[in-house]
Formats: structure tokens, C-alpha cells, sequence
């Protein structure tokens, strides 16, 4: 069966996708990332020596700052702080620089829905400008869950309100390694069907949880060509970090 | 993690205590392999919980839970106020979590501790999403007045899964609740009937008679767990939490639904093909369900048991 949606899209299909980096001078590493009408800018500053009090310093530290588009931080966005810190902190080799910190400011521009994985998208294309160590990229995905079952991905706003339950997912994107000891620790199984992180509102089955991860997992391998393809085309030109 | 060895054979050298101050993840490991933790509980065991109810006289309705040493205090007050006018036949609830500095050596005086805003919106989020209270039920007058619950968590000791325990002060708290009496007095405003007042019922025109409960639908039951290589350690402590950082939080409430599965961040859960979804991480979820089964009949049975006290 079909299911209608206000913009004429598939319950599979995500809006879309459009980033661009480099965007700020004094940055050292910044992009801007956009699903549909949501738009998040994120900067890299970094990164910088010590680290912030009650942290190892022998790891490199990340600190986000979060901007709302009007008024002040409250509640919700520390922990949006919070959640991109502790996914951006297990996709960083925070070995390589011990005792500095790096920080991520994620300005959000418009929010159409979908935001925490628009922010998480634009954070990582951030730090892969900002040349920061990193173990894999990761892709971030919105799935609704509706009233009546169905799955939803990359909702917008006004579906967002309508829906039951949302998960946010992210997923480790594959690495790419001419090393053949870098393989999945796992036995056989591709690194990109682990979870890094999930957040869920609203109550759901298990059955639809499961649905949901499968959707998004599938939905992911879509965005992480996007977020690969973005890659090669900035690799031509010079980085500014360093 | 390189010289493995050079580790062990301080291990035998070394005092304990110099040891786990020295090597905390290298003197986990030696425990987890032998499938103890360091406090003697197996892997997958919840430490001890208790739930005290009525801890706050001066609340309308309170609770004390324990989960081994976290300790939280949960207390709501209940106000009146005009409901909005999206929602006319609902009250609404406000939800804070205090974590003071007495609660953990992490915690500054005159600095607010990072982690109390994020759970504090957690808290609220599991608690509107698992439907655990009807808010039609905390309306006075449609459109008019309604009841605001403010629900305080005061974290008393940090010692691990703060939001499991605050989650079951929560719903105890609730469960404990007693909605107040009150009147419409000559000017059409509502106030709260004092126990005196209260012998003079039949002059004014009282809203609910009697001191009434809320029905509690589902309650949501929440186990974190440390994902730490292969091993699930349920419930853990602040040390292991500092240690092992890749924390799950499964929120279930008594129907079966899953409310939350919230991990921030980590290291990658658990691996699949994408054929076997169905079998992932089942033995997490089932083992979920198993101690949130357990912890929800001896709440319920807390729960029963307080009632009948309050009613002899």
C-alpha cells in the first residue's frame, strides 16, 4: 500500500542531499549540509592545545557547541550536544593527538525535521575538512515509525509531529583499506551494519524498531556514497588544516 | 594493550589496590574473563533495589529509590493553572533533574554538572512517550484550570544507570501520588482545601471530593548496560561507567513496547548480515526483558504492598 506523502516521495526515499565545504575563512575545517529544507552549518576549530577540565588528557578532547537558529540553548540542545559528542568522539583516533581539543560548532540554519542527523552529517564532512584523525565517516538517518506501522525515512517537520514514534540512527560508513589486517572484527560481517548510536521518542514495537534499523541501514548506504563521492571531489584541493 | 604481558606479570607483583588504580580497563578484563565483576556480582546481574515511597512529607507524593548505592529522590507538587488552548483538557507535567554537588566527586559546587540537563530531558521524553499517565486525568475545569505536576529528581548518590534509578523514583513517585482537594471559592478561583477546610465541604462546592490517584497505564522500566567487547554488563556502577564507555539504555514499559533504545555514541553495537536482522542483539533485548520483568514484580509488589499501608 501506499503512502502519501506532502512532497510526492517514497516512504524509502530521502530528500535531497547537498553539501558544500570549506565555506568559513578563519575555520579550519567547516561545511554545510542540507536534507531537504534543513540546513546545518558546522565549523572545526582545532585542534588546539589541553584539554577541558574531568578529561583523559592523554585523548584528544571534543567539545560541541550547539547554536539554535533563534534564542537561547536549552534543554533539548544539550543534548544534541551531548549525543554529537559522545558519536564523534568513537568515530575520532583520539590517540594521535593527546591533550588537545578539537571543537565542533554546529549553527543550525533551518530545521525541517531531521535535524540531529543533519547536525551529525554536517559535523562529520566538518571534521573530514578540518583534516581531524578519524577511524571511519559515519551517515546519520531520521526513520518515523506511523500510527499504523509504516516506515517512514528523512522525515520532515510536519511528518515528524504526525508520526508515532522516530529513531535516529547512525551507522559507521565502510572503510575503504588497501591494509588487509583492517577488516570488520566481527567474523564476515561488514562494519557498516553496526549502530553507533540510536535515539528513539515515542513508543514502538520491537518489530518496528528492527524495521527501522533495517530501512535506515539500507537507506545509509545512499548517503554514504554521497558522503564518498564528496570526499574524492574535495581531494583535489588543497586542505587548509595543518 | 601492547605489552600484555609486561601487565600480567605486574598483576602478580603488584598490591590489588595499586593494580586497579594503575590498569582499571587491564583488571576489569581479569575479572570479565572470569565472569565476575569486581563487586561479586555475575556479568549480567542488577544490583539490589529498593523503593521507599512517601520520603518527602510535604510533597503530594514522593519516593525514595536505591538501586545498590544510587539513591534518588523524587517528589511532585501539584498546582493549579490554566491549561493552553491546544490542549484544554490536559495538565502537564515539569520535569527536573538535580544532580548537587553532594551526589558524585565529579560534581563542582557553583558549576552545573553536564550530565543533568541531557537526563532531565530524557526523563521527560521516556516518560510522555511511554503514556505512562493520561494527562486528560490532571484536568479540573476543561479549559480552564488543570493541574501541573512538578516532578523534582534529586540524584542523592551517583554510582551508575542514574537514569534507571531516576526513571523508577519517577514512576514510583507517581504511583504514590495523591491529587489534592480542591474548591471553587465565591470569587470562581480554585484553591487547595486545607484538612480543616475540609469539614466544611458541604458549604463550598468541591471539584473531587476526595483525595484521588492517578491510573498509571504502563509503567516504563529502563536497564543501562556496558557494551565492552563481547561482554553486557547490566547495571553498572560509576567506576565501570568511567572506564568502559559504551553505554546502552533500553527503556521496555509493561506492555512490551519498546520506549527508548538510547546509545550515544560507543563503539559499534554488535555485528549482523543484513539477512539476520531479526537475530540481532537478541540475547541483549531478552536479557533486557528478563531483568525489567524481574524489577517490575518487585516494584509492583512495592507498590501493592505501600498502597495497602496507606489504605489501613
Amino acid at each position: 500500500m501506499e503512502i502519501d506523502r506532502a512532497d510526492g516521495r517514497t516512504p524509502n526515499q530521502l530528500r535531497p542531499l547537498s553539501c558544500s565545504r570549506n565555506i568559513l575563512h578563519r575555520a579550519h575545517g567547516s561545511a554545510s549540509w542540507s536534507q531537504g529544507d534543513t540546513k546545518v552549518l558546522a565549523a572545526v576549530y582545532g585542534p588546539k592545545a589541553g584539554t577541558k577540565k574531568n578529561e583523559n588528557p592523554e585523548k584528544a578532547c571534543i567539545e560541541v557547541i550547539w547554536k539554535p537558529k533563534t534564542g537561547q540553548i536549552g534543554k533539548p540542545e544539550r543534548e544534541f550536544e551531548m549525543i554529537l559528542k559522545r558519536t564523534l568522539q568513537s568515530i575520532c583516533i583520539l590517540t594521535v593527538n593527546p591533550n588537545t581539543t578539537a571543537s565542533i560548532i554546529v549553527q543550525v540554519v533551518y530545521d525541517d525535521g531531521a535535524l540531529l542527523p543533519c547536525a551529525i552529517n554536517a559535523a562529520c564532512a566538518a571534521l573530514v575538512d578540518a583534516g581531524i584523525p578519524m577511524k571511519h565517516l559515519a551517515v546519520a538517518i531520521c526513520c518515523g515509525v506511523a500510527e499504523t506501522g509504516y516506515v517512514l525515512l528523512d522525515p520532515t517537520k510536519l511528518e515528524e509531529q504526525k508520526m508515532k514514534a522516530f529513531a535516529y540512527l547512525v551507522f559507521p560508513n565502510s572503510i575503504l583499506s588497501v591494509l588487509p589486517e583492517v577488516s570488520s572484527p566481527a567474523k564476515g560481517e561488514p562494519v557498516e551494519h553496526g549502530i553507533i548510536t540510536s535515539v528513539t521518542h515515542g513508543a514502538m514495537s520491537v518489530e518496528d524498531y528492527f524495521l527501522c534499523l533495517e530501512r535506515g541501514r539500507a537507506a545509509s548506504a545512499k548517503l554514504s556514497d554521497f558522503l564518498r563521492s564528496l570526499q574524492s571531489q574535495f581531494s583535489g584541493n588543497s586542505s587548509k588544516a595543518g | 594493550m601492547e605489552l600484555p604481558n609486561a601487565y600480567e606479570d605486574l598483576s602478580s607483583e603488584m598490591e590489588v589496590d595499586a593494580f586497579r588504580r594503575l590498569f582499571p580497563l587491564r583488571y576489569f578484563e581479569r575479572h570479565l574473563t572470569e565472569s565476575i565483576r569486581p563487586d561479586a556480582r555475575p556479568l549480567r546481574k542488577a544490583r539490589d533495589t529498593t523503593i521507599a515511597l512517601g520520603a518527602v512529607a510535604s510533597a503530594d507524593g514522593s519516593a525514595l529509590a536505591k538501586i545498590g548505592s544510587t539513591t534518588m529522590l523524587a517528589a511532585i507538587k501539584m498546582e493549579v493553572m490554566t491549561p493552553s488552548l491546544e490542549s484544554p483538557d490536559e495538565g502537564c507535567i515539569a520535569i527536573d533533574f538535580h544532580m548537587p554537588p553532594i551526589c558524585s566527586p565529579n560534581v563542582r559546587p557553583g558549576r552545573p554538572a553536564e550530565a543533568a540537563p541531557v537526563l532531565s530531558k530524557q526523563l521527560s521524553d521516556t516518560i510522555t512517550s511511554s503514556s505512562m499517565i493520561n494527562l486528560k486525568e490532571l484536568s479540573l475545569v476543561s479549559g480552564k484550570a488543570a493541574w501541573i505536576a512538578y516532578l523534582d529528581i534529586y540524584c542523592l548518590d551517583a554510582d551508575g544507570a542514574l537514569f534507571d534509578a531516576a526513571l523508577l523514583s519517577a514512576a514510583a513517585a507517581f504511583s504514590h501520588l495523591q491529587i489534592p482537594v480542591v474548591s471553587l471559592d465565591s470569587d470562581g478561583k480554585i484553591v487547595i482545601m486545607s484538612e480543616e477546610q475540609k469539614e466544611k465541604i458541604s458549604e463550598t462546592k468541591p471539584d473531587n471530593k476526595e483525595k484521588r490517584k492517578l491510573t498509571l497505564s504502563t509503567i516504563p522500566f529502563s536497564l543501562t548496560c556496558i557494551l565492552y567487547k563481547s561482554y553486557i554488563l547490566a547495571d553498572p556502577t560509576a567506576e565501570e561507567e568511567s572506564i568502559m564507555e559504551t553505554l546502552v539504555t533500553v527503556v521496555l514499559d509493561s506492555s512490551g513496547q519498546l520506549v527508548s533504545l538510547y546509545k550515544p555514541g560507543g563503539s559499534v553495537l554488535i555485528y549482523t548480515s543484513a539477512v539476520q536482522v531479526n537475530l540481532l542483539f537478541p540475547p541483549y533485548i531478552v536479557m533486557a526483558l528478563e531483568i525489567c520483568r524481574d524489577l517490575y514484580h518487585s516494584c509492583r509488589c512495592c507498590f501493592v504492598i505501600f498502597d495497602i499501608n496507606i489504605h489501613a
